[in-house]
């Protein structure tokens, strides 16, 4: 076997492990979704009625974001191939900030909710009924396991910056900027459901 | 299983699927506002289903991987919507 074989086959179980991790990840959100559709069924005034206290706005300011930032490291795996490593970069420049400008519109939601008093196990929740619980209780949780994706995410794409930066990750090896890119695309997978399940029911 | 390692997805591909994604997103999010009861929900989902289908088609490569990726990925959806369908008929139902 000679390298450049070697390197394939090697670039193919990686990718093999990444995507058996994201069947994980995309039955870990399942089960969340199943938990949500089942007491949407049972509490359908409630959840209409709590998700109107959401911004659509910046919903969907957020979803475009994560889509465009899905698209910019897309590119950049184009750029390494292309090998055209500055472009790379920049691209991954563009999505880490991107994906940064998307918790910071996060924080401002959840400041904005936490600052009415409405948070899971706060009095003024408690006093709005079974269904607002349950609507608020699924979206922090979500929402937030959706967030801790992207902090992650994040991470990843710095270490995959300073690796091609180093030349680590080259136009004959960039597995690991494939991985990460699948990665990030999941997180923008999942919020394409949490964002018409939580911000679009009306 | 077929190597497509050399396959390089042209950028305009890249922006004309991501163009067609936020266009996706603004119609779902007009769609909304026309009262529409249950079918809200259903051209809501379905919508994001498209969209999902952009995502690991083109983004994710799926495109160009071999047989093993599209299996899984149709496997875990499957299953997944199977669990919810039943686990919806059971609450319609009891």
């Amino acid at each position: 076997m000679n390298n450049t074989q070697e390197i394939e086959q090697e670039a193919l179980t990686s990718k093999t492990g990444m995507w058996l991790f994201l069947f994980t990840e995309l039955l870990l959100f399942g089960g969340l979704f199943i938990v949500y559709s089942v007491y949407r069924y049972q509490n359908s005034e409630a959840f209409h009625l709590a998700a109107n206290e959401l911004s659509v706005f910046i919903g969907t300011f957020n979803t475009i974001i994560l889509l465009i930032s899905s698209s910019t490291i897309a590119m950049s795996i184009t750029a390494i191939q292309k090998k055209n490593k500055r472009l790379a970069l920049l691209l991954l420049g563009a999505t880490f900030l991107l994906g940064f400008i998307f918790l910071v519109n996060k924080y401002f939601e959840w400041g904005h909710h936490i600052k009415e008093h409405i948070y899971p196990g706060s009095y003024d929740l408690s006093l709005r009924g079974h269904g607002d619980i349950l609507f608020y209780g699924l979206y922090y949780f979500m929402t937030g396991v959706h967030a801790l994706h992207i902090i992650v995410g994040l991470g990843f794409i710095g270490i995959v910056t300073v690796r091609i930066s180093k030349d680590k990750i080259h136009s004959g090896k960039f597995v690991l900027l494939e991985n990460c890119g699948l990665y990030w695309h999941l997180v923008d997978l999942i919020w394409i459901f949490l964002f018409p399940l939580f911000y679009l029911i009306t | 299983m077929e190597n497509n390692k050399d396959h390089i997805i042209p950028y305009q591909t890249l922006i004309l699927v991501v163009t067609g994604l936020i266009v996706l997103t603004l119609i779902s999010v007009s769609v909304t506002t026309i009262h529409l009861g249950a079918l809200t929900v259903f051209i809501a989902l379905l919508i994001a289903a498209v969209k999902s289908s952009f995502v690991l088609w083109i983004f994710m490569h799926l495109k160009f991987e071999g047989r093993l990726f599209r299996l899984g990925v149709t496997g875990v959806i499957l299953l997944i919507t199977s669990v919810i369908i039943i686990t919806m008929l059971d609450y319609l139902f009891r």
